[in-house]
């Protein structure tokens, strides 16, 4: 790894609990900026939680999060928007009465510099800003080419298409970090490879930071620079790729350990 | 002092009587996850056809029976028509259809029946009653009984038998339910007539204390208050709900009304149960909804 | 082949945009609005203003007004009415107390005052979803009802409660005629609703929609879940005060508490659902629905069965015919006449090929 000044992102100790159950416990890493990291690890091992408590869902009980200079433990889900976090989820969290196009549009709800009365009088900045942010949504609909469904209902669409449309209603954010929960789960083999594809294509051309959960190891040992490993809501492994893929422990809580 | 416990009481009393439109709710609510907003045109109906064949000199029981029939025909047709058609559909569609179904059972029961006011006589004297010292309304008193019954019968039902199982797993999941041969039409008919039931008996009994008329059905708009307090899905909730709505009410039109003026019996109950809904949303007995990302 | 589209293609986003985007219906829009200014007073007959086409332009404002909250928003509400009467009441006492206050500002205030009114029960909205929200809306409802019926003062101190509506004079000219209303009426609703497609086809509106569909989410992106609530709360009550003074002053003539009751709040959540929820267009096809359906039932009873079907039957008639409708739209086409209207228009465009688009 070649030595970055300061990490994008930065936890410490976080520990997270819901009602007695811990879901994570003291875990710690570090995200340099443009580079991909994946959390991987068996089902129920926390990563979700992990990036919910990254972008303010949760709020853990331990620790803190430091994310471009910035340390805090408790944030709300919006001011992490305003900072640059954007995010997908595991269920796909699309706002299903609305087409594809208004679906990224609203990804831009941050980026629009004009007040409701300029909307509704449309003057002012208004129609200049609502063609700017057409523009930066096409340019998205574009990259992930979703163009043909510009104007179909997501809630319409097969479920690979409302993943792409997700990961572009968190690009036209034009996020620092981004976080994917399970991008490619439900896809197959040709939908992964495009959808690692777009992945790469967002870091390299946008230059930006990316951690994503995955369970394709294929798919992680190809994509990422960085993995880190959680079991049972602990950090068991952390480094490269090829670090993690030789560590005894990481083997042990996927395949189990010979008897 | 005494007078306030007297108020206090009689509130409490009157507040079973809204309880027993809410335990229909429920009941509706916790089977089918549906919020009957025909409820209270349902009880309307039931009284204005009871009272109707009584009218008729149909025997008590006779109309009773009758009444309960046509219920039970009334739940199969809304079954059919209606509920079969909106099997997947989101929450407020299905309340927005219960709107359009009390708009057309209130206007078939007027159509049928007519829309005079209808007297109901149930053989209980509404006497005053003196207890400890506190004078209580020996109708009042009938129908908390009954209620507590309705209650003890309605949990046994929905706790305690296969029946009661298979109904609050269909409000839980409609198509896993499917999934593992719960018959959901079935349910669904049977939890709409025994509303209808609760309906009838709620129905006579307001109806004997207001007389049989239109105004019944806007009962129901009570029922809502008593609801938020005591969560859709708790039957136990509907009574504590109904009892602290009814108390609320009575205390309110007796101490606060004469500052601000009658009347206020009509919006009370809400803003009570929305202040109550800051501090709990769920309501007393209600389940918090959970809602995974 | 009614409604050729091709070779209209837009070439900038600017005109991509536009609401109208075929030169045909630009065309259609304009040919309307020439004959609702022109025509339509030159012919029009009193029976028609008074009866149908300003209870008409009110309703679909007032469907306006809650579509944006209920169909855009996704916060049910069942209070339409008391904010329509706020608007009515807070109108006539401005006007009334303001001598000399022109009467557009007068109704301009009456919207105004609706808005604080709106975003005190649009408050608890920022804590409780779904049904729960019905209590605020409905708590509105009867408390309003209530306060003005109560409160001798709004209605002027009269004996009766009843307050007949001011006369309508702007720059010294009197519409109080039906054509005068009628026009009156048509040159204030038509504004209001391009602001209302304005706000919705903007940023605002898809806030709202995210909102509506999923707020988690919309927050995780970064919308400002409570200033979209109570923006949505707001504007709402702005738009329904208005048709609250509209409905008093140019349809009933009278200003009174019991003519925006519950029955009135049902009435214009029916046109927003038979119209289409989360539609402009729709509250004007709703609206028409909800004003023609009456008057299209007495003229067949009286025409088909005489006197037969004497008048109260005919109410509960209504009554039921209202409700299966409600029923069968939101079986067979939950989002309303708009829908209906968008997919009779699609086959225009590719009549006679049934399978185009």
């Amino acid at each position: 790894m070649t030595s970055i000044p300061r990490p994008l992102l930065r936890l410490e100790h976080i520990s997270l609990s819901f009602k007695g159950v811990k879901a994570i416990t003291d875990i710690g890493f570090e995200v340099a900026e443009g580079e991909i990291c994946a959390l991987i690890g068996p089902n129920g091992a926390g990563k979700s939680a992990l990036l919910n408590v990254i972008n303010g869902v949760y709020q853990p009980q331990q620790g803190q999060v430091s994310f471009d200079g910035e340390v805090r433990r408790h944030m709300q889900p919006h001011h992490a928007a305003r900072r640059g976090i954007a995010r997908t989820f595991q269920n796909i969290a699309l706002f299903k009465g609305m087409s594809v196009l208004d679906n990224v549009l609203t990804g831009r709800t941050l980026k629009t510099h004009s007040s409701w009365i300029e909307q509704a009088l449309r003057i002012g900045r208004a129609a200049a800003q609502e063609t700017r942010q057409r523009e930066y949504a096409e340019k998205v609909i574009e990259f992930l080419r979703i163009q043909p469904w510009r104007n179909t209902l997501v809630g319409q669409l097969p479920y690979g298409l409302q993943k792409r449309v997700e990961l572009a209603r968190a690009l036209a954010a034009e996020p620092r970090l981004l976080l994917l929960d399970e991008p490619m789960a439900g896809m197959n083999q040709q939908e992964k490879h495009e959808m690692s594809q777009f992945i790469l294509d967002t870091n390299r051309e946008f230059g930006t930071t990316v951690v994503l959960i995955e369970h394709d190891i294929g798919v992680v040992m190809g994509l990422s620079h960085h993995v880190v490993v959680l079991d049972y809501g602990k950090k068991i492994a952390d480094g490269s790729p090829d670090e993690v893929r030789c560590n005894p422990e990481v083997i042990t809580a996927y395949l189990g350990t010979k008897h | 002092m005494s007078f306030f416990f007297e108020v206090l009481l009689g509130g409490v009393l009157s507040g079973v009587m809204y309880s027993l439109i809410a335990i229909g709710f429920v009941l509706i609510y916790k089977a089918s996850g549906v919020f009957n907003f025909a409820q209270g045109s349902m009880v309307l109906f039931a009284a204005l056809t009871f009272v109707s064949l009584l009218e008729r000199h149909v025997p008590f029981w006779l109309a009773f029976v009758a009444t309960l029939l046509v219920m039970l025909l009334l739940a199969l047709l809304i079954e059919r028509l209606v509920l079969r058609h909106l099997l997947h559909r989101s929450p407020m569609t299905l309340f927005m259809a219960t709107l359009g179904l009390s708009y057309v059972i209130e206007g078939g029961a007027q159509a049928l029946w007519g829309a005079q006011v209808h007297g109901l006589d149930l053989g209980i004297a509404d006497e005053p009653f003196t207890l400890a010292g506190l004078m209580l309304s020996q109708f009042d008193l009938f129908a908390a009984a009954i209620a507590l019954s309705l209650v003890i019968v309605l949990s046994l039902l929905f706790n305690r038998t296969r029946v009661g199982l298979s109904l609050r797993a269909v409000a839980d999941d409609p198509l896993a339910a499917l999934a593992i041969g719960i018959r959901l039409q079935r349910m669904w008919v049977l939890v709409w007539a025994v509303a209808g039931f609760v309906g009838l008996v709620a129905g006579l009994l307001w109806g004997a204390r207001l007389g049989v008329q239109f105004s019944l059905s806007l009962i129901v708009l009570k029922a809502l208050p008593v609801l938020i307090i005591g969560g859709f899905t708790s039957i136990a909730g509907a009574i504590v709900g109904g009892l602290i709505i009814g108390a609320s009410e009575k205390l309110a039109e007796v101490y606060v009304g004469p500052i601000l003026g009658g009347g206020i019996e009509n919006w009370f109950p809400y803003v009570l149960a929305l202040l109550f809904l800051l501090i709990r949303p769920a309501g007393l007995f209600g389940e918090a909804a959970i809602e995974r990302v | 082949m009614f409604y050729l589209e091709s070779g209209q293609f837009s070439t900038s986003y600017r005109q991509d945009q536009r609401i109208f985007r075929l030169w045909q219906a630009r065309l259609a829009l304009v040919l309307l609005l020439a004959a609702a200014y022109t025509v339509v007073p030159w012919l029009g007959s009193d029976y028609l203003f008074s009866a149908i086409l300003i209870p008409f332009l009110v309703l679909s404002l007032a469907g306006v007004g809650l579509n944006l909250l209920t169909g855009y928003a996704g916060q049910l509400s069942l209070g339409s009415a008391a904010f329509m009467a706020v608007g009515a009441f807070a109108t006539y006492n401005f006007l009334l107390r303001l001598p000399g206050l022109p009467l557009l500002d007068g109704f301009l205030l009456g919207g105004l005052s609706a808005v604080p009114v709106g975003l005190v029960f649009g408050l608890p909205s920022l804590r409780i979803k779904g049904f729960y929200l019905l209590v605020s809306t409905l708590a509105a409802q009867f408390f309003i009802e209530w306060l003005f019926t109560q409160v001798p003062w709004f209605a002027n101190n009269s004996s009766s409660g009843v307050i007949s509506a001011p006369a309508l004079v702007i720059l010294g000219h009197h519409f109080n005629t039906p054509r005068g209303s009628y026009l009156l009426t048509l040159s204030i609703v038509l504004p209001l609703v391009l602001l209302a497609k304005n706000l919705v086809r903007g940023q605002l509106g898809r806030n709202w929609m995210a909102v509506r569909d999923m707020d988690t989410a919309a927050a995780v992106i970064g919308i400002p879940i409570t200033r979209t609530k109570l923006l949505a709360f707001a504007i709402s009550s702005f738009l329904l005060g208005i048709a609250g003074a509209l409905w008093a002053f140019t349809y009933l003539g009278t200003v009174e508490p019991h003519g925006f009751d519950l029955n009135l709040s049902f009435q214009i959540l029916f046109i927003i659902i038979i119209g289409g929820m989360g539609s402009i267009l729709g509250n004007f096809l709703g609206a028409a629905f909800i004003v023609l359906l009456p008057i299209l039932l007495s003229i067949i009873s009286s025409a088909w069965l005489g006197d037969w079907i004497q008048a109260g039957q005919l109410e509960n008639l209504q009554k039921i015919l209202f409700g299966c409708l409600i029923i069968v739209f939101l079986i067979k086409e939950p989002e309303g006449l708009a829908k209906l209207w968008n997919t009779l228009r699609a086959r225009a465009h590719g009549w006679p090929l049934s399978y185009w688009n």
